[in-house]
């Protein structure tokens, strides 16, 4: 058999493929993002970026009702935005398979909170798997396309970025030779939810789980390792890993199907033993229920609530005073947070709104980066599409001078995930306020994928492209201006005239992200300081470009240089200077 | 019993190609027969930050990111990077570092300085550190851009693998039109 070093992600989107999914749909988020990059592979999934999660749950739903096995990948946080068709798809059930896949972010390595999505398994009573590796990750995405068909039931499959990120050996398997048929199928007691119909199936989705339970302690999934020792765990996923690092010789119960939990398995495990463990990442999910089982085990008094767990921690936590100490890092060293690129065309705005002072509500993308110094210009960041209904809401409490310092801040992509229902609330009733769309043309933060805006699909094809300006027109905004955001006094003068405006305005900052491929963003030649003319006033380091280097033996008071390796030639930071020392590099 | 496991951290700066020689070495690692496992974060890393891939092997490998002060080999693609993580070597591990500086926002505002003597404070502090000029090996292969296959080859050395499958590795993860240049940079790195 073939062996291939795939990652969490990679391994998800082969099983995809070899369960035979026609149809895969997702918006982007890490740690999830890759899923869907590695699905188009395979040229007979019909895979694509949808606006927001719930769109992308919703295309899978309409697909599986079709008769088609069909996958949805999210991260966490996107499961709070598709959980309205999610609870009721619960009820409804499926025709061919579907599978949702969330990718919860431990540590927060690039999130805005670390929920702990085995709840929505719980709440929204469907079954969820959870791998611990790649090679179970391909293996337990095909097995759960089955579950969904055998009992009539959506499927949950979450990763955390270690098992998403992580690469291992995986011995790939054949797929299905043809994709099963579609066809309409009328069923509205199945389909239709309402009241009526939805009682019946709240009656069916309650015995679904309890046959699903009963199936499950007897699978493979769920398995006993048998070793030596008073000591034995109950973990799962990830962290079984760290588990048998620190405990080679320790009984493991591993868990693959967090939910619902094998009661009698469980039950039976821990009667063999004094002590019991649950090593688990976040929320006590398995202990509480055990323990609601009246068996006594123990975990979360020792282990964290927060953070990703590692083999030091879980030491340090069970093993007391026996895990060796762990060196501490040299102190005092100049900290690496990320950045905007050179020529990031986010930059130039943000010097703007600092230089305002506005109070700026903010968003999630590249430009959340906003808040970082010298820009320092972002006041809140709450989750997708916030922005403007926070503004909105600012807009009503506020007196009017201090109303105007408010500006919302949105990347396009954004915008169209689910900012643009909070530009629809502060038109209608009433708001005033500035929205400024960051218009990269690109869904930047998550490594560039396409979004409707920009006039390609996930696949590569021209289509046509959201036009914002119409799309904000529409909504009853008489104020709309665009302008290139290289333009530093351009940008200013836009921003102060439109923050005074008593009416919604919107401006639309539009240049394409500067690592976009396709667009062939025109590179201009790097600049350079001029030694002659820099006084080392520091002007241009308020922007914070990584091409500006503050060399502190150069000149009488230091001076600036220009790495040209990284300098792309924006020529923002020529419009800082007052002393014209800066210029396009010749020779 | 406890089964013998090598573990090795590469870091340095975002944007510097260090996923990608990670690929490699993980690839080689595995067309020898190892088991192997790769950890990372995406995401935020690739705008400038701080990245650290951990790459271990052996015969059985479970967690995959390296428990806390069990490195062997501290493969650095920046100094002030290589030295930031130095805690996370065993104390008789190994370290290999490419000698560049790559100056941190902090540093480049002027607010901050970028530690001195960074090189002779790793090479103090373990014995066993290879100082690599990536940059100039890298040119004298063809281009600055293959330094980081230059520090590949001065990894090889320190691992029992066959040059061939390092060179196998290399060609299948690396496009065709630069595949000359990264295995001329390989022989140069491997003679560090």
């Amino acid at each position: 058999m073939k062996k291939e070093l795939l990652s969490g992600n990679e391994a998800i989107a082969r099983g995809a493929y070899e369960a035979g999914v026609r149809v895969a749909s997702a918006y982007p988020g890490t740690p999830s993002t890759e899923i869907l990059e590695n699905i188009v592979r395979y040229p007979r999934i019909d895979a694509s970026w949808a606006p927001n999660e719930k769109v992308a749950l919703e295309v899978a739903i309409g697909a599986s009702f079709g008769g088609a096995r069909a996958l949805v990948t999210m991260k966490h946080v996107g499961v709070n935005v598709a959980a309205d068709p999610l609870f009721t798809l619960s009820y409804t059930g499926v025709r061919g398979g579907l599978v949702l896949v969330t990718a919860d972010d431990p540590e927060l390595h690039s999130s805005q909170n670390e929920q702990d999505n085995r709840h929505y398994a719980r709440a929204a009573k469907l079954p969820m798997f959870e791998p611990a590796d790649s090679q179970e990750a391909l293996e337990m995405t095909r097995l759960a396309f089955e579950v969904s068909e055998r009992f009539d039931t959506p499927v949950m499959l979450r990763t955390t970025t270690r098992i998403s990120h992580s690469k291992s050996v995986v011995t790939v398997g054949e797929p299905l030779p043809e994709l099963p048929a579609t066809s309409i199928e009328k069923n509205p007691p199945k389909f239709v939810m309402l009241p009526g119909n939805a009682r019946k199936r709240h009656l069916f989705v309650e015995e679904r789980m309890r046959q699903l339970s009963e199936w499950a302690a007897s699978q493979d999934f769920n398995r006993i390792e048998e070793g030596k020792g008073d000591i034995a765990i109950i973990t799962s996923g990830v962290a079984y890993n760290y588990a048998r690092e620190v405990f080679p010789d320790a009984s493991i119960l591993k868990l693959g199907m967090v939910h619902p939990l094998p009661k009698k398995l469980i039950a039976e495990f821990a009667s063999r033993f004094e002590r019991v463990v649950v090593i688990e990442e976040l929320d006590p999910f398995i202990e509480e229920q055990v323990r609601a089982m009246g068996i006594d085990v123990c975990g979360k008094d020792r282990l964290p609530l927060c953070g990703e767990l590692t083999p030091g921690r879980i030491r340090q936590a069970l093993l007391d005073g026996e895990a060796p100490p762990v060196a501490k890092q040299a102190e005092n060293l100049p900290p690496r947070p990320p950045n905007m690129c050179p020529g990031c065309p986010h930059r130039g705005v943000f010097l703007a709104l600092n230089r305002l002072q506005a109070y700026v509500t903010g968003d999630i993308g590249c430009y959340t980066l906003g808040f970082m110094p010298p820009l320092s210009a972002m006041d809140t960041c709450i989750c997708m599409g916030a922005s403007i209904g926070n503004a909105a809401g600012l807009s009503r409490v506020l007196a009017d001078e201090e109303r105007k310092k408010v500006v919302a801040v949105i990347g396009d992509s954004t915008f169209l995930h689910t900012g643009v229902n909070g530009l629809m609330e502060m038109v209608y009733n009433g708001g005033a306020g500035t929205v400024v769309i960051l218009d990269n043309r690109i869904t930047a933060m998550t490594g560039r994928q396409d979004n409707p805006g920009s006039g390609f699909t996930l696949k590569g094809e021209d289509v046509p492209a959201v036009d914002l300006e119409q799309l904000c027109r529409s909504l009853g905004i008489e104020h709309v201006r665009v302008i290139d955001p290289y333009d530093l006094e351009l940008t200013r003068k836009t921003l102060q005239e439109e923050m005074a405006r008593e009416q919604v305005s919107v401006i639309i900052t539009r240049r394409p992200c500067m690592l976009m491929k396709r667009q062939k963003v025109a590179l201009r030649p790097p600049l350079h300081v001029d030694p002659d003319k820099c006084v080392g006033c520091r002007a241009c380091l308020k922007l914070g470009c990584p091409a500006i280097q503050w060399d502190a033996t150069a000149g009488e008071k230091g001076q600036a240089r220009i790495d040209s390796l990284i300098c792309v030639g924006c020529a923002v930071c020529e419009q800082m200077c007052k002393f014209e020392a800066f210029g396009v590099s010749h020779g | 019993m406890v089964e013998t496991i090598t573990n090795i951290y590469l870091v340095g700066v975002g944007g510097q190609g260090i996923l990608l020689a990670s690929e490699i070495l993980s690839e080689a690692l595995m067309l020898a027969g190892h088991d192997v496992k790769k950890a990372e974060v995406h995401g935020m890393a690739q705008r400038g930050g701080s990245v650290v891939s951990h790459v271990r092997f052996g015969s059985r490998v479970y967690s995959p990111i390296i428990p806390e002060g069990e490195g062997d080999i501290l493969f650095g693609f920046e100094l002030l990077e290589t030295y930031r993580h130095l805690h996370f070597l065993r104390p008789d591990g190994r370290v290999i570092v490419n000698d560049l500086r790559i100056l941190p926002p902090g540093v480049n505002l002027g607010l901050q300085e970028y530690p001195d003597a960074i090189a002779e404070r790793i090479s103090e502090a373990f014995a066993d550190t290879t100082i690599v000029d990536a940059a100039s090996l890298a040119t004298k292969a063809g281009s600055e851009r293959a330094a980081n296959t230059v520090l590949l080859g001065a990894l090889s050395r320190r691992l029992e693998l066959d040059e061939a499958i390092w060179r196998q590795a290399i060609t299948h993860m690396v496009p065709e039109k630069f595949r000359e240049l990264n295995l001329r940079a390989f022989e140069l790195g491997r003679a560090c």
